[in-house]
């Protein structure tokens, strides 16, 4: 069986973005959006077709899923066993992926034919729509550590060329560059594990580096450092890289500002899949994660993931741009995924947690998605992000209206949509393996609940404003991925995961258990309730709660003052304490002496000019004279 | 010897015939003088593709002339250099049409010092070498006096065939004692005939002093300057790659297996002569204000490196080296490409005058500076592991203070390179040289460079290919 047309997958979004991006003058609106298009439904077609057989067909052997290189070569070669490898993974949650990002970037393509009618550089759009698809599957279907790295970058430097799409607003200037350093500067973190890890395992392939002999083996080899493995600081370090891309505590800044880029952007990088790559990585070294130290590394995902979920909950409820609360609940449901792979066990059921985190994962990409891609035809139709604007649009916007009350319905857990199916299986795996982080998932699920009606009341009931031009709803291209998100939405819970994704790749039965369910549904239903009786109708019972937790308000109001506390230490302590001595002497001391080797290279190229005087005869004499040189020298040194 | 054996010279004998009915074209062909140049690149890109055609291991003439995957292999990049030399030059014969009726000349000329190449770097003892030397350099000097119009261009040619001679003369001199001192010719023969006396380091360093010259190190060097500004620009172009590259393709065989026994001499005096062509190649191309000129001294420089390369003196030193000279070609024609087309179109070959070219012509100027990064070594184009990888077979041998004024010359080359790229991207000008359109060989052969700049250092196979066939030493 020849596997190897699946690099077709990532490398036909790259030949989109070059043929786009090189020939973008030639291309006019709309028909670069259509190619791009078009690319993207054939890459998806490809996609779910490699994933479909994998499960159904080759991907089981002996009752195991197996991981498979469907395609892999050898780039640069350290040592038999150490070597940068490019190649196509095939394995359960790169699989799961495989449907994921072909079909978010797919459904985002066409939207963004609507939504960005008329934008200046409207092919410099798609180009990078297409640059980005290209890295994450690149990354989802990396065979090793270093190059889950280089695509890793990659998605990172086409979420800052999407954030700044809009770049001649300073803000969204701003919002790249924030994005960029803060992700970046996490990923400092994960170059470090990944050399510790060449170091101490001497390989970055996954299939060896998950296998358990070899965990086995290394576990006994590696030495001990400050009470733990060598191994699980590594990892320590790699998650770090994992949670600047997944904007978890406290390096979630760059997400609420990532919201500058247009909103499909958002729909596809800052919701469904770019956030969520810290969440595949955890997921792709979990055997690792678990072994060493007893998941020492694990517990710290689980309580990151956690209090992430909590805290973004938190500052969900006062904020009043809608892109924003939809980038904390982001955040929060990340944070979800984050506690459910830390409360995971290995094998058959105790692998609850890693199912549910992958299963969350995927249905929250498809109700996360459909919510952003709402939000920004409700933006198209009203000009502004703030709901403040906006009230009464469900007689305006029929579909938007019904589809995202549907997602509102699927994030908030109410069956039989598809987040009760997997929010429960997350709370059940929390329930069993960690009390208090369960408390805090089912508190956070009655916030959610909240927060998210919240946003549906204020947006479509409220109050009737007097719009200037009456909102319309949105064109074909724009409606047609919401509906199909929406189908998603509502049935994708129905899907079989945990015989199909597990973490030691047998699959088992996951049952329900009704009492947890129950208490999960009645948590959500009470929020909705609180909402409704908050913002069904204008009423100033909102501001006078706001009142009431006074101080606390303002603190969740100006997200508890985590930018401001990053602007102190950057700004106040080591740009001016550390960083201002260093440029003293650096333009001083080693700029000074720069200049003055380089004057003085340049003042010696001058001199010896001269000796080039375009006389034959003197090149002759140097000829010889050279030669009688070397000659003399050597027979010199022969005695 | 049979039909299959005389196979093994199937490239030297499918050129011939190249040069022989382009001979016999520029006869026949009376009414448009243009055709010669299509038919000459049409054939000479026949016989680079019949190249390509696998080829056995062996000797023929009682091992005078010897062949190896590596050699025919190596004979294929040379081709390709010379292809896209040609497809360069054509819009230049052509832009001289009127002057000159026998285009057909050049094409003969070129292919002839290329077949010249083939025997040197093909040979088996010192006689063939020199040979093959001497066919390889005599239509050069007539190929660079070939724009008898301009009195630089009769310099150049008068310059080069006068150092040319002098050279020749030391090297076969120094051929002629190394055989007075062991009593054969054949390389096979020699290597354990030697001992360590005044006449062979005599020997020794006059055959060095002679490829050297045409390798161009430094004091062997004086002639590049003078003649790469001179002679048309495509000759430059030839002489900066193709020539520089047999010549070091050979000096690497003779040192490495034939005269291995005097490795105690000859490393120092690579050392010596690295260190020097190095520094004096940078030193002299920082103040060129013409472009030739800049890149002459540039490839002096990049010379020095590739002898640093050579010190490791095993397996690992004949293929970085030979991946090396691969990349260096690509890059440097791809710099001498740009430059020629903007020199026909607009006559100007002065760093100055492409001030604000980025305005006028973007994607030549974008050619022009990824060509000059790769020189300069800048990742991810090729040049960097071509460069990174002669560091690594110099360090691998230890020689780690020759690895650091490698890494100190880098710098200084780097700053004359981003010279010309400053003026291209960063100057405004008020007379900048206008848009132009070069011809469409001009444009693919840029394009193909382009290509291959990227492609050569990140397809790893291509190098895994050159280390595999590069066990010549078997060290």
């Amino acid at each position: 069986m020849n596997l190897s047309y699946t690099v077709l997958i990532p490398l036909l979004p790259l030949f989109m973005f070059l043929f786009l991006g090189f020939g973008f003058k030639r291309f006019k609106e709309p028909y670069s959006g259509w190619i791009g298009t078009i690319g993207m439904l054939i890459t998806a077609l490809i996609s779910f077709y490699t994933a479909f057989q994998y499960f159904f067909n080759y991907g089981k052997v002996d009752g195991v899923y197996q991981k498979i290189y469907a395609f892999n070569t050898e780039w640069i070669h350290f040592s038999d066993t150490l070597h940068i490898d490019m190649g196509v993974l095939l394995d359960p949650i790169s699989a799961v992926m495989l449907i994921v990002v072909p079909l978010i970037s797919l459904m985002v393509h066409l939207y963004s034919i609507g939504y960005m009618h008329q934008e200046p550089g409207f092919t410099k759009f798609f180009a990078f729509l297409s640059l980005f698809t290209f890295s994450m599957l690149g990354l989802v279907l990396a065979t090793n550590l270093f190059q889950i790295y280089i695509f890793w970058e990659l998605v990172g430097v086409s979420s800052y060329l999407l954030i700044g799409y809009y770049f001649e607003k300073p803000s969204a200037v701003l919002a790249a560059k924030k994005a960029f350093i803060v992700t970046r500067f996490a990923d400092f973190g994960f170059l470090v594990g990944i050399l510790m890890i060449s170091y101490y395992a001497k390989t970055w392939d996954f299939a060896t580096l998950t296998s358990l002999d070899f965990i086995h083996q290394l576990s006994s080899q590696v030495g001990m450092f400050m009470g733990f493995s060598i191994i699980t600081w590594a990892l320590i370090f790699i998650f770090v890289g994992g949670a600047g891309k997944s904007a978890m505590f406290p390096l979630h800044i760059w997400l609420p500002d990532a919201m500058e880029g247009p909103t499909p952007v958002s729909a596809l990088i800052h919701a469904a899949t770019m956030v969520v790559a810290g969440v595949f990585l955890v997921g792709r070294l979990f055997p690792m994660f678990f072994f060493f130290d007893d998941g020492f590394a694990l517990q710290i995902v689980a309580w990151v993931g956690a209090f992430s979920a909590l805290f973004a909950a938190t500052i969900a409820f006062t904020q009043y741009d809608i892109k924003r609360v939809l980038a904390f609940s982001t955040m929060s449901q990340i944070g979800y995924m984050m506690l459910a792979l830390g409360v995971s066990g290995y094998e058959g059921h105790e692998g609850l947690g890693f199912m549910a985190s992958f299963f969350h994962l995927f249905t929250h990409a498809m109700f996360k998605a459909l919510l952003f891609l709402g939000a920004g035809a409700i933006i198209h139709a009203v000009h502004s992000n703030d709901m403040n604007d906006m009230g009464g649009l469900r007689k305006y916007m029929p579909v938007t209206h019904i589809t995202f009350l549907i997602a509102a319905l699927t994030i908030s857990g109410v069956p039989p949509f598809a987040g009760f199916w997997s929010k429960d299986e997350i709370l059940a795996a929390a329930f069993e393996h960690n009390m208090p982080v369960y408390i805090i998932g089912f508190v956070v699920a009655g916030m959610t609940a909240f927060y998210m009606f919240r946003l549906y009341f204020r947006i479509f009931w409220w109050r009737d404003p007097d719009y200037h031009h009456a909102p319309h709803e949105a064109p074909k291209t724009m409606t047609i991925p919401l509906l199909v998100l929406a189908f998603m939405a509502v049935f994708s819970g129905f899907i079989p995961f945990s015989e199909l994704v597990s973490a030691d790749g047998k699959g088992f039965h996951s049952h329900i258990d009704w009492v947890m369910a129950g208490a999960s549904v009645v948590i959500g239903l009470i929020g909705i309730l609180l909402a409704y009786v908050f913002y069904k109708r204008e009423n100033d019972l909102s501001t006078r709660f706001a009142y009431a937790f006074g101080k606390f308000y303002k603190w969740t109001f100006h997200k508890f003052y985590i930018d401001e506390l990053y602007f102190f230490v950057t700004k106040k302590i080591i740009f001016q304490n550390i960083s201002g001595p260093f440029a003293w002497f650096d333009r001083h001391v080693v700029d000074g002496t720069m200049n003055l080797i380089g004057n003085k290279t340049v003042w010696i190229g001058e001199k010896i000019k001269g000796l080039q005087s375009g006389k034959i005869q003197d090149y002759a004499m140097f000829f010889i004279s050279g030669a009688l040189f070397l000659i003399m020298v050597f027979w010199l040194l022969l005695n | 010897m049979n039909w299959n054996t005389m196979l093994l010279m199937r490239q030297e004998i499918v050129l011939t015939i190249v040069i022989l009915v382009l001979l016999l074209a520029d006869v026949f062909v009376t009414k448009d003088k243009k055709t010669v140049n299509y038919i000459a690149i049409g054939l000479f890109a026949i016989h680079t593709l019949i190249g390509f055609l696998p080829l056995d291991a062996g000797s023929l003439f009682g091992d005078s002339f010897r062949t190896s995957p590596l050699i025919f292999g190596f004979k294929n990049v040379l081709n390709v250099g010379v292809l896209l030399i040609i497809m360069q030059s054509a819009s230049w014969l052509n832009s001289k049409m009127l002057q000159y009726q026998k285009i057909g000349e050049f094409y003969a000329l070129i292919f002839s010092s290329l077949l010249g190449m083939y025997f040197m770097i093909s040979a088996g003892n010192f006689l063939m070498l020199y040979l093959g030397l001497e066919l390889s350099t005599l239509p050069v000097a007539a190929l660079a006096a070939y724009d008898i119009h301009s009195r630089k261009s009769s310099e150049a040619g008068i310059k080069l065939i006068l150092s040319a001679a002098l050279s020749s003369g030391v090297l076969l001199f120094g051929v002629s004692i190394l055989y007075a001192a062991n009593g054969s010719m054949y390389f096979a023969n020699i290597h354990d005939n030697l001992g360590h006396s005044y006449l062979t380091i005599m020997g020794l360093v006059m055959f060095f002093s002679g490829l050297a010259f045409k390798i161009s190190l430094v004091p062997f060097h004086f002639w590049t300057a003078d003649v790469y500004e001179g002679a048309p620009t495509p000759v430059s172009n030839y002489l900066s790659v193709i020539s520089k590259a047999s010549a070091v393709f050979i000096l690497m065989f003779v040192l490495f297996i034939t005269l291995r026994e005097l490795k105690d001499i000859w490393t120092p005096m690579l050392y010596i002569v690295s260190v020097l062509t190095m520094f004096i190649g940078n030193f002299f191309a920082l103040r060129q204000q013409n472009l030739k000129r800049f890149l002459a001294f540039s490839s002096v420089a990049q010379a020095g490196f590739i002898m640093m390369g050579m010190l490791a003196a095993n397996d690992l030193a004949v293929s970085t080296v030979v991946y090396f000279l691969a990349i260096y070609i690509f890059s440097n024609i791809g710099a001498f490409g740009v430059v020629q087309a903007v020199s026909i179109a607009s006559g100007k070959e002065n760093i100055d005058d492409y001030n604000g070219l980025y305005r006028t012509n973007p994607m030549m100027s974008l050619a022009i500076m990824i060509a000059l990064f790769s020189l300069a070594g800048v990742p991810p184009i090729a040049g960097f592991f071509g460069k990174f990888f002669l560091y690594t077979s110099a360090a691998s041998q230890g020689y780690y203070a020759l690895v650091f004024i490698a890494v100190v010359n880098v710098t200084i080359s780097l700053y004359y390179y981003l010279l010309v790229v400053r003026a291209a991207f960063l100057r405004n000008s008020e007379t900048p040289i206008p848009y132009f359109r070069s011809d469409l060989l001009t444009r693919i052969g840029i394009i193909i460079v382009m290509i291959g700049l990227f492609f050569l250092g990140l397809y790893s196979p291509f190098y895994d290919y050159i280390q595999e066939v590069s066990k010549i030493v078997g060290i």
